[in-house]
Parts: structure tokens; C-alpha cells; sequence
């Protein structure tokens, strides 16, 4: 199950990504606060060109309009996040894979454990047997992180731009300290989950990505059966 | 993997038959408390559903946002349109005295209405957020007539589900269903910021519709049409946008 949700959502972050940075495109301007258009300040401009001729890049040049299909498939595949986030947590609630591998373990909890992960990443040690089959403490942390933090926190942000969800929770926006706020944060945020993909991907590659992918997909390692 | 023993055959038997099962009765549930939208079919129907129905769900009557006179945008982003038809010019030139909104379809009296004839029915003023799907947005105090009241003038019949309003330009038209329609922000606007609404913002008629994104908030307003189904209007998909991949539903 935890396999599956991992490869579900991997589909929906790409998607997201993709239609993501193409509504992007058709406003590169980000605001500070409740408003923002070409008539105010921005806080800062992805010096591309625009999708849209009525928004001043200084290039001459327009990009072509591809908001339509984003928009729809950005929404269906935040639903796929949605929904597969739920049956994950559920999942890992329940059969202990949150408790078990998660969470950090007991003694493993200080400064130094963290330092320690580290320092023998960096010198590329080769882990024991059983620091192979669990995560270390780094690697929860930020597991944790991802999975509770930044994940909630991009789909909160989305919703905070949603004007019939404010309607209903105009908390969700004014906490954030307005709409333009919101998609300015989500647009960070998107790059911090963009951040941790690629650190993800880097540190399979080093541990041995066939063996790796070969695990994810199937559940097996090397001398080990693992549903 | 562990191998497929009876139990594990079983309990996933049983799972994919809850699945979908659970499917079927959601679909008539949707059916029956209309939160199918018209544009659920296709690729991206499965989205547009969740979105439409989870949106009915949370707040059916909730009220946009609406924010202080002193966060009026000083000066409001004017999107540009097409140049406008010589149909618009004309009435332009008489300054929209002739301007008419008909409204017909499911109601008990069919009729039309001058600009100056909105004015003598109920005034509602709003200060709401314009939010364009690309990502600006501004503030402005919008004026009108709520839809409703138009409505309760002509009579809606009980079946009716829908209300699509056209603009004077060329294929411009949208719809909302009756929650948005009835809802008492959903204005027929003709005032902006204590003055007439400016022909650039969509004068002298616009609808706003401030709980769903910009591009719902269709200008150069002409004839509303009450219907129980889009089946039969235009493209069927309920609004000129689905066709260029815009959904229906805009409260996202």
C-alpha cells in the first residue's frame, strides 16, 4: 500500500509540476498581500515571457497559451494528492509503517544522531546491514517534514486561492495574509517539494537506483522479503 | 510480495467490489442532489465532479469575501476584450437607453428589461475580489441588481436548474446553476466604485459572480435563459469555456 500511494502520487506531483509551472507562465508576476495585477508592484518577476499579451515581460515575444488543459488536469491531479494522501496516512496509522519507520527512533532523537547521518553520507560509508533496511534519522526528519508539512502546506495555499473555499473558510486566506500572499507561498513551497525530489532521486542514484527502483516497485531486496 | 494466498484473494475481492460499488451510489447521490456539473464527462470529468460537488457540499450559501472601502484598488487591472461588435457601438452611441436584457426559458413571464428599469428594482453593492485564473486580482465595489431579484420578477418554474447569460459579443456566454444564481452576491452590475460601470469593466451590464474566478464574470450582458439542462444550449458544456479547456465550475 505504501508503494502504491508512492507511485500515485508521483504521477500527481509531475502533473501538478507541469500545469503548475504553465498557469505560471501566464501571470510571471508574484505579489505580496490580498491584490496583485500588472497595475501594482510586484514582489518579484520571473523574467520569462508571458502566455498572455496583456502582461508586460519586456519581450516581445508570447508564450503559447496552454492554461486550459493545466487548469483542468492541475485540479484532477490535486485531487489524485488529495485522496492518496488520505488512504496513505490511514494506512500508515494503522498497520504501523508511520510509528515503525517514521517516526524517529528511540535514542536516535539528538543533535549528534543528525550530525552522525550526515557525516557519513558526506563520506560516502557504506551503511551496515541494518541501517540498509530502515530509514536513519535524517531521513525520517525529513520524510516527516514532507509528508506533514510541506505537502499540507501546498494544498492548504491552493485552497486559500480557491474564492468559493474562502467563501466557506475566509480563514484559510486571512491567516495567510491574503490571496497574493497565498500564491506566492505556494509557488515556494512547490519549489521546496521540487528541492526534496531531486535530493530524493540524487541519493537513490548513489545508493544503487536499479536495486532501489527495483524495491520500490516490487518490495523486494536483496535477500529479503518485504511487503 | 507475499504470495496470493485464499485470505488475501478474498479480502481483495471483497475490497474491489466495495470500491466499486461505492462508485455506483456515489454517482446517484450526485445525480439526485444535482452536483454532477456539465462538463463531467471526458478525461478531467473525475476532477470537475469532486471539485463542483465538494464545493456544493462545503458551502452552498457561503458568502464571498467582501473587504473595507479603503482596500478598493486604486486602480483596477482592465483586462482587454475584442474590439467591440457595431452592435455594441450602436447602443454605445445612444448611450445604452436602449440597452435590453431579455430573459426567457423556464419562467412563467418572459420579458425584457432597460438598464434604468434594473435600477428601480432592489440595489445591492459589494466590495469583492475579481480573481482572474491566471493569478491577479484586484478589489472594487460593484453595484446592481441581484440576479434573484430579476428572477422573482419573471418567475422561475421549479425544475429549473440553471440560468445561462449571454453577452452582446459573438459566442460570450456562461451559466451557473440555481446555488449561484439565487446566491445574494451574484449581481447583474451596472455601478462600479459610486459611479456607472465603465464600458472597459464590462458596461453598461456585467455579471459578477464573486464566489467563482474572473473569467465567469461575463460582460455586455443580453439575455439570461433559465433551463433544466445545458444539454441544448450551444456546445451543451454549459459555458463557451470547457470548448477551450476552461471548466465550467470556476470556485475551484
Amino acid at each position: 500500500m505504501v508503494r502504491v500511494t508512492h507511485w500515485l502520487t508521483v504521477i500527481a506531483f509531475f502533473a501538478l509540476l507541469i500545469s503548475g509551472m504553465e498557469i505560471v507562465i501566464s501571470h510571471p508576476r508574484f505579489y505580496w498581500g490580498e491584490v496583485g495585477n500588472v497595475n501594482t508592484q510586484p514582489a518579484f518577476v520571473i523574467p520569462i515571457p508571458s502566455s498572455r499579451g496583456s502582461v508586460p515581460t519586456g519581450y516581445k515575444f508570447e508564450m503559447p497559451d496552454e492554461n486550459g488543459w493545466s487548469r483542468y488536469l492541475h485540479f484532477e491531479a490535486a485531487w489524485l494528492l488529495v485522496l492518496t494522501g488520505f488512504v496513505y496516512a490511514l494506512y500508515s496509522m494503522g498497520s504501523g509503517h508511520f510509528r515503525r519507520d517514521l517516526l524517529p527512533a528511540r535514542g536516535e532523537r539528538s543533535w549528534r544522531d543528525y550530525r552522525d547521518v550526515l557525516g557519513k553520507t558526506l563520506r560516502r560509508e557504506k551503511p551496515d546491514a541494518a541501517e540498509a533496511r530502515s530509514y536513519n534519522a535524517v531521513q525520517r526528519a525529513t520524510y516527516l517534514v514532507v509528508i506533514f508539512g510541506l505537502v499540507p502546506f501546498v494544498i492548504w495555499t491552493g485552497l486559500a486561492m480557491s474564492p468559493a473555499f474562502t467563501a466557506a473558510m475566509p480563514l484559510t486566506v486571512e491567516a495567510l495574509g491574503g490571496r497574493q500572499t497565498a500564491r506566492t507561498l505556494h509557488f515556494f513551497v512547490s519549489w521546496a517539494l521540487v528541492l526534496f525530489v531531486v535530493v530524493h532521486v540524487t541519493m537513490i542514484s548513489m545508493a544503487g537506483f536499479r536495486s532501489r527502483m527495483r524495491a520500490m516497485v516490487t518490495g523486494r531486496t536483496a535477500g529479503r522479503e518485504d511487503a | 510480495m507475499k504470495p496470493l494466498t485464499r485470505r488475501r484473494f478474498v479480502t481483495a475481492g471483497i475490497a474491489a467490489t466495495a470500491g466499486v460499488a461505492g462508485v455506483a451510489v456515489a454517482d446517484r447521490l450526485a445525480r439526485r442532489y444535482g452536483l454532477l456539473p456539465p462538463d463531467d464527462g471526458g478525461i478531467y470529468g473525475p476532477g470537475e465532479t469532486l471539485t463542483y460537488a465538494a464545493q456544493r457540499i462545503l458551502g452552498r450559501h457561503a458568502l464571498a469575501r467582501e473587504f473595507p472601502r479603503s482596500m478598493i484598488s486604486a486602480s483596477p487591472f482592465l483586462n482587454p476584450v475584442a474590439p467591440p461588435t457595431d452592435a455594441f457601438k450602436q447602443s454605445q452611441a445612444n448611450g445604452f437607453s436602449d440597452w435590453r436584457l431579455a430573459v426567457d426559458g423556464m419562467v412563467a413571464h418572459p420579458g425584457s428589461f432597460s438598464v434604468a428599469d434594473l435600477k428601480t428594482m432592489a440595489r445591492c453593492s459589494q466590495i469583492t475580489e475579481v480573481a482572474c485564473e491566471e493569478g491577479w486580482s484586484y478589489i472594487a465595489e460593484w453595484i446592481g441588481t441581484p440576479v434573484h431579484d430579476v428572477l422573482r420578477e419573471v418567475g422561475v418554474h421549479p425544475q429549473a436548474r440553471y440560468v445561462a447569460y449571454f453577452s452582446i459579443e459573438h459566442d460570450w456566454w456562461d451559466s451557473m446553476d440555481m446555488g449561484d444564481a439565487l446566491h445574494p452576491q451574484t449581481l447583474l452590475t451596472w455601478g462600479m466604485n459610486d459611479g456607472d460601470l465603465p464600458v472597459g469593466f464590462g458596461g453598461p451590464l456585467r455579471m459578477r459572480v464573486p464566489r467563482q474566478l474572473g473569467y465567469k464574470n461575463v460582460k455586455y450582458i443580453t439575455r439570461l435563459t433559465v433551463t433544466d439542462s445545458m444539454k441544448g444550449i450551444r456546445n451543451g458544456l454549459g459555458s463557451a469555456a470547457p470548448g477551450g479547456g476552461y471548466s465550467w465550475y470556476a470556485g475551484i
